[in-house]
């Protein structure tokens, strides 16, 4: 037995989670404290996978994943021609690493806060689902699987949605969430036919080496845009993201935020990889530009007069999706013009680093929200008040995601943004004010949603409530922790895993 | 008048009238299931677009124990479109519990009736 380990990671990282998907039912009959230690077992062989992929992407180099055998040729000869293809590159492994860290910090937390429901075992089920078919979506070298597992991910994400199903409005979200999925994924579907109809290939290196941006592609290029566009959440079709957010179980809000970057890592490589200087990037990149400046703006804007706790911040996931489509989009407008470069690369270093931080704050607030709403009942931000008396370490945890989103120093939201204005700002000034503005408007909501429910007198409605129980405040723990590592060596952070996933989209001439 | 290349066209054109009928009524009906039955045409309007796209004239169809050569076209698109009936089955099986959710929850499977999200 020669099984090479790092080799096969990319296809085990979506071999484990799969088969414990299906391995927890089955346990669940016999006992159920065997189907959560099944649960957490899976998560963690696969971060264990994920570790061994990362390292070897860090230490010695990305690589391809060939289904079946056989290597990659460059003139699309040979068997990866038919064949499946797996890239493990400094992109899917930082997308996995981001995934991997917010689903074990949401498992740990799920464990206490979805103790009340029934039908686990189908929550356990669609919680690892769907972080395969994510995982899917950023390892994958071929046009076609992708769109398998998006579908896999957007069809789990909606179940999990709907996962209060005793609520209409649970499943009122899921249903908007999957319709637009699904007419999205068709779109999707169809611009791989513009592609696969004129080149005969469907991954992504053949199909980068032949692409010559006629027509067609153009028309192509559109359509998956606007399509992962949309699976990131950005303006103008936000309008699932609230809703689908909002009603969610907060431990599953968690990992969506880090669903919905999937959408985000697939763009990149498609405009950067798959199109790069095939197309104009200088219109190409003004275009994500506008996206980003306007997902900021309305997403921000649209959070001031909310008046729920989760609606509200799933507006400021809206708005921060802004920076990252700000950042990549400048690297982009700058991509082949030699004088730019370093602002470029700089630009999208800082919308790159924003992903994963992102990740990890946004899923701690979400956890903060859906502690408030476990113990209090509530989610309506004026019927909340004082809950600084009783939990003290929830409104740590809510001070820390709170400073983080707004880019206070030293947290490493700023150090994301810094990069980001920093480069922008030689690019084009006035967008980089705008961001500014923004991120000011961000730390003026936050203070009041801070205010209005850990400030003020003790209230009488909710003066029962208690600290949040022990694996929620674990499941937190782990998101602040790595909010804080990142906040102390961003510089390490930039260099280590930012810098090979900037470089794995071929910027660098 | 190149008859032969008109017809060729046939398929793709249905493509486009069945996906444009799929899109209207996604778009523009109010019964959440005459929705869900859009999706359902706009899928198969992507179904044959790809097998259409697999179609090459006097090439032989991938059947190993039909075909008289071994010169067949490539089975890549028919794949697809397999991959993609069984993802349209699953996702409108989804759409549909939705929708028989939402009759429980509203009483009604008008949009209009359906909008709590918001409030």
């Amino acid at each position: 037995m020669n099984i090479d380990i790092v080799q096969h990671s990319p296809a085990l990282i979506l071999a484990v989670p799969l088969l414990f998907a299906f391995l927890t039912p089955i346990v669940a009959r016999i006992s159920e404290k065997g189907r959560d230690a099944i649960f957490f077992l899976g998560l963690f062989i696969m971060a264990f996978f994920v570790s061994v992929m990362a390292y070897e992407v860090y230490t010695v180099g990305g690589w391809s994943y060939v289904f079946g055998g056989g290597t990659v040729t460059p003139n699309g000869t040979g068997s990866s021609f038919f064949r499946i293809l797996f890239v493990a590159d400094g992109i899917s492994a930082m997308a996995s690493i981001t995934l991997t860290i917010s689903a074990i910090g949401a498992a740990i937390y799920s464990y206490k806060f979805m103790e009340h429901d029934t039908g686990l075992n189908k929550f356990n089920t669609l919680f690892l689902l769907m972080i395969a078919g994510v995982n899917g979506m950023v390892l994958t070298g071929d046009l076609f699987n992708l769109f398998v597992w998006f579908e896999v991910a957007s069809v789990s994400s909606a179940a999990l949605i709907a996962f209060k199903n005793y609520e209409g409005e649970a499943v009122e979200a899921a249903l908007k969430y999957m319709i637009l999925s699904v007419v999205a994924g068709l779109f999707f579907l169809l611009s791989i036919g513009f592609l696969y109809g004129q080149y005969g290939v469907l991954n992504f290196q053949l199909l980068a080496e032949n692409i010559t941006g006629t027509n067609l592609d153009k028309i192509a290029l559109t359509i998956l845009v606007v399509v992962l566009a949309l699976k990131a959440g950005a303006v103008p079709l936000h309008f699932i993201i609230p809703d689908a957010y909002s009603m969610a179980p907060g431990s599953v809000t968690a990992v969506l935020v880090v669903a919905s970057q999937a959408g985000l890592w697939v763009l990149f490589r498609v405009v950067f990889t798959l199109y790069g200087l095939a197309v104009n990037t200088f219109t190409l990149g003004w275009i994500v530009i506008v996206l980003g400046i306007l997902s900021m703006f309305i997403g921000v804007t649209m959070a001031l007069v909310q008046k729920t706790v989760k609606r509200l911040m799933a507006y400021h996931a809206i708005s921060q999706t802004g920076y990252m489509l700000l950042g990549v989009g400048v690297g982009l407008a700058v991509l082949g013009q030699p004088e730019m470069d370093i602002y470029g690369r700089l630009a999208m270093e800082g919308g790159i680093f924003h992903i994963i931080n992102h990740a990890m704050y946004k899923g701690l607030l979400f956890m903060t929200a859906g502690v408030i709403i476990y113990e209090t009942g509530k989610r309506k931000l004026d019927e909340l008040g004082g809950l600084g008396h009783s939990m003290k370490w929830t409104m740590v945890f809510f001070m820390i995601g709170a400073l983080a989103i707004a880019g206070i120093p030293p947290f490493n939201g700023f150090a994301s943004k810094l990069m980001i204005y920093k480069s922008v700002y030689s690019f084009n000034p006035l967008l980089s004010i705008i961001a500014m503005v923004v991120s000011i408007l961000t730390l003026a909501s936050f203070v009041k949603v801070f205010h209005s429910i850990f400030m003020g007198p003790k209230d009488e409605s909710v003066s029962k409530t208690t600290e949040a129980p022990k694996p929620m405040l674990l499941g937190m723990a782990i998101l602040a922790g790595v909010v804080i590592l990142f906040s102390l060596f961003p510089g390490l952070v930039v260099s280590t895993i930012v810098e090979p996933a900037v470089e794995a989209l071929g910027v660098i001439v | 008048m190149n008859w032969e290349a008109i017809l060729m066209t046939i398929p793709y054109m249905t493509v486009v009238i069945l996906f444009m009928i799929g899109l209207f009524t996604v778009l523009f009906k109010k019964n959440l299931i005459k929705i869900i039955m859009g999706i359902a045409i706009m899928q198969n309007a992507a179904n044959l677009f790809l097998v259409s796209l697999a179609y090459r004239r006097g090439e032989y169809a991938p059947i190993f124990t039909s075909a008289e050569s071994t010169e067949m076209v490539m089975p890549t698109a028919h794949a697809l479109t397999l991959t993609s009936i069984v993802i349209g089955l699953a996702t409108t099986a989804l759409l549909l519990s939705f929708v028989i959710m939402i009759k429980k929850h509203y009483g009604s499977i008008n949009t209009d009736d359906v909008r709590r999200c918001k409030e």
